[in-house]
């Protein structure tokens, strides 16, 4: 009814080619994006912000980092918690070597630390495939996972083996520690995740974004019609990790505050990947809406069955919780192995053509 | 100049002054190999013939487990326990044809590796559900498993082998034999095979798949009770035991995914190297190198061999 782009004429290729052809869809995401940078900071209430939406977007920028590589690419990765984990220590160690400068700008170049491991663990991937490579993956998992613990130069000597995120400033306001309101880190949060998601639909809708589909597809043919295929799969390790230690940094200084180096194991990896393979492999929309579902599941369910009264154990809400995980991941991949973003795709082209089937 | 000659000459003396202790250490990683085949044998088992990489096998190894403990503790007789429980994995390898791996059938690999996933999670939350998260005590003596230990005398000192891991290695090696007599001798066994070669061929010459795969869940199931009531022998049964899944992983790339000899070759590799790395190479590390050092030794065999030692050579087609 008003979801339909009749009399929305493209005069340009460029206006063809965009990423949000239809008017509506422009509309609605720029309702998103003012609600998210200026209603949610205005109305919402502390809880809900870093309760729900820090973590929310931080678990979604880590999806976007696995997307690349498992959705794009088809290189399925269990090493997602390790990178992350490499993030989080590099930002640690450079913003207490270095308190002078901007943590923000630490956040960012930690990011390329990850990037480093990342290509480091990708090397196999040309000889090895498919599963092979998993396997290989998780290679990198169990061993960063080990350095974190093994390695104290990392925590600064710390005798409890945690990280403890100092106070740092943006502004002359603090950003990070304890003593950071939840708006404010919301706000940081927001402002490097848009950014981030802007810089992947772009890399995704690119040349680059189409070599990646070419060797997901099929990595001979994609070789045979010259798509060098080192270089491209290299290429979507060190970006994937170069995401998923962003999101690792941020989760640490941004939402728990302290670290201990079991924060990020194979469970962590497991939770990204399930967020990937629910939201939609190979869609940047899908990561945000698989982490939302993952992430969201069990406080709604906690909710619910508070609010009707039912008093249940928590350990039994958290089996409860584990076990519709578990349905669900199932439940999806027999209605849609896409994911929830081809659900919402196809709504969307229900809705343009309604009230007709097709 | 210290450091290479406390890598690469200390512990070799090490192992040449006091051999009893190489041979203990070597007894011990044979065995922890025997285990690690077993679990990596579930894993073959359900790859050779659907093609599915089955993540779930580490938690179907520990639901048979507790499944077998729990029922014990109802007052049910060991081996009337033992089974019940083997119609239970009937049951669940019914439940996991009917209603995961028919809806999915011509799925990619991908979509059904990862709704193995899914299964894993359900049975964590449903085993933990049922039988709740505490430890429970394997029922070895019950189902006639030995315990305690031969001290042998050997190189002045003694190495102790516990019986219930000789017994794991008689087990192993009897479930070996009796699987591969199936797998190359009986019609169903042949059927198995054709189903792994090309499921449209298979069900063109007339071989139910609803059936196979259900056969083959259960065979997996079997091997993941044994695995389990082994597993469960030597420690506790708890849920923590599912991470064995993950330690059979670099036995499967390392043997390869289709070959079952590879699969018990892999385990003793693995078995052997890890507890000798651990051993004669973890104080320099600072120890917990078992975590990892598995996958290390996998990914070098890989970087030659990237079909895993006896798999089948990947030929790929445009």
């Amino acid at each position: 009814m008003f979801y339909r782009e009749a009399g929305q004429f493209k005069t340009t290729y460029q206006a063809d080619q965009a990423v949000f052809p239809i008017l509506q869809d422009r509309i609605g995401l720029a309702l998103i994006l003012l609600v998210a940078f200026v209603g949610i900071p205005l109305t919402a209430s502390d809880f809900f912000i870093s309760v729900v939406m820090i973590p929310l977007l931080i678990l979604a920028l880590a999806s976007i980092g696995l997307n690349i590589l498992t959705g794009y690419t088809g290189l399925l990765s269990l090493g997602t918690g390790g990178f992350m984990g490499v993030g989080a220590f590099a930002c640690y160690k450079l913003t207490t070597l270095y308190p002078g400068v901007n943590v923000i700008i630490w956040i960012f170049v930690s990011g390329f630390f990850a990037t480093a491991l990342g290509i480091l663990f990708g090397l196999p991937s040309l000889r090895i495939k498919g599963f092979y490579l998993t396997v290989a993956t998780l290679a990198s998992q169990f061993f960063l996972d080990w350095s974190f613990i093994r390695i104290q130069w990392l925590t600064n000597y710390n005798t409890s083996g945690a990280i403890e995120v100092p106070t740092r400033t943006l502004f002359s306001y603090p950003v990070t520690g304890p003593n950071a309101t939840p708006q404010l880190r919301y706000l940081v949060i927001l402002a490097i995740v848009t950014l981030l998601t802007w810089f992947a639909s772009n890399l995704v809708h690119g040349r680059i974004g189409r070599m990646w589909m070419a060797v997901r597809d099929m990595d001979l043919a994609a070789e045979l019609i010259g798509i060098p295929l080192y270089r491209t799969k290299l290429l979507a390790f060190a970006i994937s990790s170069y995401y998923c230690g962003v999101a690792g940094a941020l989760m640490v200084f941004f939402w728990y505050g302290s670290a201990e180096p079991g924060v990020f194991n194979i469970d962590q990896s497991f939770t990204i990947l399930f967020m990937v393979i629910i939201g939609g492999l190979g869609s940047l929309t899908g990561s945000f809406f698989g982490a939302a579902l993952i992430y969201g599941l069990p406080i709604v369910m906690k909710i619910v069955l508070h609010a009707l009264g039912i008093n249940i154990l928590p350990a039994t809400v958290e089996h409860l919780t584990f076990m519709s995980v578990g349905a669900l991941i199932v439940l999806v991949l027999i209605i849609e192995p896409l994911g929830l973003a081809r659900l919402w795709q196809i709504t969307k082209q229900k809705l343009r053509v309604w009230p007709f089937p097709y | 100049m210290e450091i290479l000659y406390k890598i690469l000459i200390d512990p070799f003396l090490q192992m040449g002054s006091a051999p009893d202790l190489l041979v203990q250490t070597l007894w011990e990683g044979l065995v922890s190999g025997v285990l690690y085949s077993l679990i990596a044998l579930g894993f073959v088992l359900i790859f050779k013939a659907s093609g599915v990489f089955n993540f779930a096998q580490g938690i179907m190894v520990v639901f048979a487990a507790l499944t077998l403990v729990g029922l014990y503790e109802l007052g049910i007789p060991a081996f009337v326990a033992l089974g019940m429980t083997i119609v239970v994995m009937y049951g669940l390898a019914f439940l996991v044809e009917r209603l995961m791996l028919r809806p999915l059938v011509n799925q990619p690999d991908i979509i059904l590796f990862m709704a193995t996933f899914g299964l894993t999670y359900f049975l964590i939350g449903f085993g933990e559900l049922v039988f709740g998260g505490n430890p429970k005590k394997m029922i070895a003596s019950e189902l006639y498993l030995p315990s305690g230990a031969y001290d042998i005398k050997m190189f002045g000192g003694f190495v102790s082998l516990q019986k219930i891991d000789i017994a794991a290695a008689v087990i192993v090696s009897l479930m070996v034999i009796v699987l591969a007599v199936f797998f190359q001798k009986t019609r169903i066994g042949r059927a198995l095979r054709a189903v792994a070669d090309s499921h449209k061929a298979a069900l063109s010459v007339g071989i139910s798949l609803e059936q196979i795969w259900v056969v083959v869940w259960f065979a997996a199931g079997i091997v993941a009770l044994v695995t389990g009531i082994m597993w469960g022998a030597r420690s506790e049964v708890s849920f923590s035991l599912q991470i064995i899944a993950l330690k059979a992983l670099p036995v499967l790339i390392l043997g390869g995914f289709t070959s079952i000899p590879g699969a018990i070759i892999g385990g003793l590799i693995i078995g052997i190297g890890e507890k000798i790395g651990e051993f004669y190479w973890g104080p320099l590390l600072g120890s917990g190198i078992e975590s990892w050092l598995a996958y290390v030794i996998a990914l070098i065999f890989l970087l030659f061999r990237p079909q895993g030692l006896f798999g089948e050579k990947i030929i790929e087609r445009i």
